[in-house]
């Protein structure tokens, strides 16, 4: 028997980013918001004294937990999907906060390119340069549009940031400064600098100073301690949700937040959403949770398969190209779109690598998105090329030259040799939506409870292939220009495939936005066509991947999602933004 | 105030490098003399097992400190049951990470009962990992992702450490007449090399994959923090400059020269 529950204004699913700046804005407005999260409680004491490689980086003990749900995964459509069984293919979130507390804290915005891709690249190259599969499309927002909500949500990180010499136009400096050099980081933005390219600091939600952001809550600053991805913070430094959106939901008193709450069906009565679902977990017993409004933040694939299970939206058809729920799955790949690159040796020169932050490095956008001419290129978007210092922590860091043995006597002095004279340089490339590549039902596995996982299918293509190795040669030439004595770099052969390891956590796409009710699900502000009360934020709003980690733009548009739902609640209702 | 392990590091250095000595290379003529002690004897359990422990017998007479007693205290099986399968263990990751000039190989950081623990917890038996059936490979699953391999079989991580010991044991049995921990250093290596090519045949797991297994255990074990078993004393981590867990390096991230400091373990880190 599902037990009914005393209806809320707002139910959000998810504890994220997404969820967390929605509560946090709709509980200062007065509305009375519940979360519900699937995974433990966790606060900021939880994070201290957590220096420990094993546990957090090798055994994930702050990812999901896959035993209970997963994704299942396949490149082809005539493939069965298999389960993503370990998380060293899957590092999704979780627990209070969700990815945000184990982020780098890597926060871009992204081009005036991206929220117009389709117009801007027809305006500059002609139709003809789309191919028949790329399902690339305007998202109905222009940045100047979108750029109060970046200012909003870079505000409430106290992102540290350089400006960037070719960047978008701001309008505001970043909260605090940029992080402070190191000699690895000197060594690449000299390189650049000569090779005529401009480098600046990645911008970073590991806050440099001691920062008040506008709701009052207070960031420490950063001590570069190095365990910083897939950690939590130890000492309050890294913007996550806990310390900033959900402590300021909490302080309103209109918010709760239930853990260990897995919510498994949105309610409606086809027109309306009347509330969700829910299994608490610990005794297995189902709730029925009414609410005026209902927010899924689940991320991306979450966000989809509760759309899907609960028959909300048109599922989308990857032969006709009809329908929109699970449509346009993009991300950044592991082997493909970034982690790939290259890696220079250096014999005479030791860096203090295993010191670092989870977002120091630096950057270029010389190549990002359309700010390279592509008449000649055979690929779309582009790619921004980084060293970041993360901090070199022992179990993951044994680089040895290509063509070294990887165990035994020559391998372990080599290994300790080069622990800290290697450097690696990435680039980050973009990734257009396909036809083929999409999200629905698994037909055959299931959940813990009994639910049909998500399956995701996606394929590269020679397009995709070509614009990695683009960067790949970019990547060399900078290292080559860096003096390392030894340059090994990444081959993407013809044949290389998505491998199914969704270990980026940068997954987007399934309900997309746009101005179009025929090829979006939902609206700028989040908010389904199909239907008024349910919003659905996060990166499965996004209709393609730019070559940027994608959470400040999350950020942006979980704050103007916020500003849609309290128009439509102060409203009385309506779509806050009409389909074209 | 908590006590440092600074403050007693002398004498703990010197148990500790002690007391692994008879796990120290099992390739070595003074293991093979010690084994040597039984040949034809009746091979019992306990027996075999004084063998490793005989040094930490004659220093528990010797009135050892807390510190020395706790160490010994951790070092018992709680996943290998087999003697013999530990031994095989201890050897392969020894091969994988040997001892030379730089410092202490596998065996003396402690990794075999690193991978004991390890293997005896959640993770021994996938206890994170989506278990459901069907268990199956997929067509076009490239190689090119081990993990990917891995993570569709039926087996769990024990049950591929024990599969794969024992057909590294078998192996060196019918190569070279004598068991795997036995054999020569050369001999030993040739094996694993089998194991990494994957050319041995195994039954539901590729070798490579057993292999990848290993070896990626045997960092994990040299290099985790030591609270785990493994990095004895912290040598893994002084052998690689690694300061461990560290609260702060805002005041020298910047400098240009290497900045060379003393591990801190979290042991000491959190009771700072
Ligand atoms: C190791 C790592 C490093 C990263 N670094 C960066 C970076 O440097 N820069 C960057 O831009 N991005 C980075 N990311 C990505 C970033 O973390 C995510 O984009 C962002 O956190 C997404 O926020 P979200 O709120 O949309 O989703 P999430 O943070 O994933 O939150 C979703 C929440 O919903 C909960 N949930 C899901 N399903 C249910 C359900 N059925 N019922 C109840 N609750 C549910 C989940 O438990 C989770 O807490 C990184 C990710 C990882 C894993
Ligand atoms: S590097 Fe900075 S932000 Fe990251 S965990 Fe350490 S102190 Fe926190």
């Amino acid at each position: 028997m599902v037990k009914k529950l005393d209806k809320v204004d707002v139910v959000t699913v998810g504890s994220g980013w997404s969820g967390g700046i929605v509560a946090a804005e709709l509980s200062k407005k007065g509305y009375q918001v519940l979360v519900l999260e699937r995974g433990q409680y966790k606060k900021q004491e939880d994070f201290v004294g957590t220096k420990d490689e094993l546990r957090f980086s090798l055994r994930y003990d702050l990812m999901q937990d896959l035993s209970k749900d997963t994704i299942t995964s396949r490149n082809y459509m005539d493939e069965k999907a298999l389960p993503v069984r370990n998380n060293d293919q899957a590092r999704l979130g979780s627990n209070t906060g969700g990815a945000g507390v184990h982020w780098n804290g890597i926060s871009f915005r992204w081009l005036p390119y991206d929220f117009e891709i389709y117009s801007k690249t027809v305006e500059r190259y002609g139709k003809e340069k789309i191919p028949d599969e790329v399902t690339i499309q305007d998202w109905g927002i222009t940045y100047d549009e979108l750029e109060p909500y970046y200012d909003r949500f870079e505000k409430t990180a106290g992102i540290s940031g350089e400006e960037n010499p070719i960047g978008p136009k701001r309008s505001d400096k970043y909260p605090t400064p940029p992080m402070k050099d190191t000699t690895a980081i000197r060594l690449f933005k000299k390189a650049t600098k000569e090779l005529g390219y401009h480098p600046y600091h990645m911008p970073s939600a590991n806050v440099t100073e001691t920062y008040e952001n506008p709701d009052g809550e207070t960031i420490n600053a950063c001590m570069y301690c190095a365990f910083c991805e897939e950690y939590g913070c130890d000492f309050g430094a890294k913007a996550d949700p806990i310390i900033t959106v959900l402590a300021t939901a909490e302080k309103t008193g209109n918010y709760e937040i239930r853990n260990e709450a897995t919510v498994v069906r949105v309610l409606h009565d086809g027109n309306r959403a009347t509330g969700v679902v829910y299994v608490d977990t610990n005794t297995g017993e189902e709730y029925e949770q009414p609410a005026d409004l209902v927010v899924l933040a689940g991320f991306v694939f979450t966000n989809t398969r509760l759309l899907l299970l609960s028959k909300i939206g048109r599922p989308y058809d990857p032969t006709t190209g009809k329908g929109v729920i699970g449509k346009n799955f993009t991300g950044h790949f592991s082997n493909l779109s970034t982690y790939v690159g290259a890696r220079g040796y250096f014999e005479d020169k030791k860096f203090n690598t295993f010191m670092g932050t989870g977002a120091l490095g630096a950057t270029i956008d010389d190549f990002s998105g359309d700010n390279m001419d592509h008449t000649d290129l055979d690929f779309l978007h582009g790619f921004e090329v980084h060293y970041s210092q993360l901090g070199a922590r022992p179990i993951a860091n044994n680089q040895v030259p290509e063509g070294t043995p990887t165990w035994g006597k020559e391998f372990k002095e080599k290994s300790l040799h080069y622990t800290y004279r290697n450097l690696f340089i990435t680039p980050q490339s973009g990734y257009t939506p396909k036809k083929h590549n999409y999200m629905d039902l698994d037909p055959t596995y299931k959940d813990f409870l009994g639910n049909p996982l998500l399956r995701v299918t996606c394929k590269y293509t020679d397009q995709d292939r070509n614009l990695s190795r683009k960067g790949i040669s970019i990547c060399k030439e900078i290292m080559e220009k860096m003096g390392a004595d030894i340059v090994d770099t990444d081959e993407i052969s013809d044949d290389v495939e998505f491998n199914h390891a969704y270990y980026t956590d940068h997954f987007l796409g399934g309900v997309i936005m746009g101005s179009d009710p025929e090829t979006s699900a939902v609206n700028t502000y989040s908010q389904m066509w199909d239907m008024e009360n349910l919003f659905v934020v996060g990166g499965s709003s996004f209709p393609h991947n730019s070559n940027y980690n994608p959470t400040g733009t999350i950020g942006a548009f979980a704050y103007r999602a916020a500003d849609g739902m309290i128009k439509y609640l102060d409203n009385g209702g309506g779509l806050v933004e009409k389909g074209k | 105030m908590t006590k440092k392990h600074s403050d007693d590091d002398g004498h703990k250095k010197n148990t500790s490098t002690e007391d692994s000595k008879p796990l120290q290379d099992p390739s070595r003529r003074k293991f093979v003399k010690n084994t040597g002690m039984i040949a034809g004897g009746v091979v019992g359990g306990s027996l075999l097992g004084g063998l490793l422990t005989n040094e930490f017998k004659s220093k528990s007479n010797e009135n050892p400190s807390n510190q020395e007693h706790n160490e010994r205290f951790q070092e018992a099986r709680q996943f290998f049951s087999r003697y013999e399968d530990f031994l095989v263990l201890a050897a392969a990751t020894e091969r994988i990470f040997p001892k030379d000039d730089n410092g202490p190989g596998a065996i003396e950081l402690g990794v075999p009962y690193f991978i004991d623990k390890q293997l005896a917890g959640r993770w021994g038996i996938n206890g994170r990992d989506y278990r459901h059936a069907p268990f199956m490979q997929q067509s076009s699953k490239k190689v090119d992702n081990s993990n990917a391999q891995v993570e569709q079989l039926i087996l769990n991580r024990g049950e591929i450490f024990i599969q794969g010991l024992r057909k590294m044991n078998q192996l060196s049995e019918n190569r070279f007449k004598t068991t795997f921990d036995k054999a020569d250093e050369d001999q030993q290596i040739e094996i694993l090399k089998d194991f990494d090519d994957g050319k041995v045949k195994m039954n539901g797991v590729p070798s490579k994959s057993f292999f990848i297994l290993l070896r990626q255990s045997t960092l994990e074990g040299a290099y985790a923090d030591p609270l785990y078993g493994g990095n004895k004393n912290m040598e893994g981590w002084k052998m690689k400059n690694f300061p461990g867990a560290q609260a702060s390096y805002a005041n020298v991230v910047e400098e240009d020269d290497f900045v060379k400091m003393e591990p801190m373990s979290l042991n000491d880190y959190q009771q700072h």
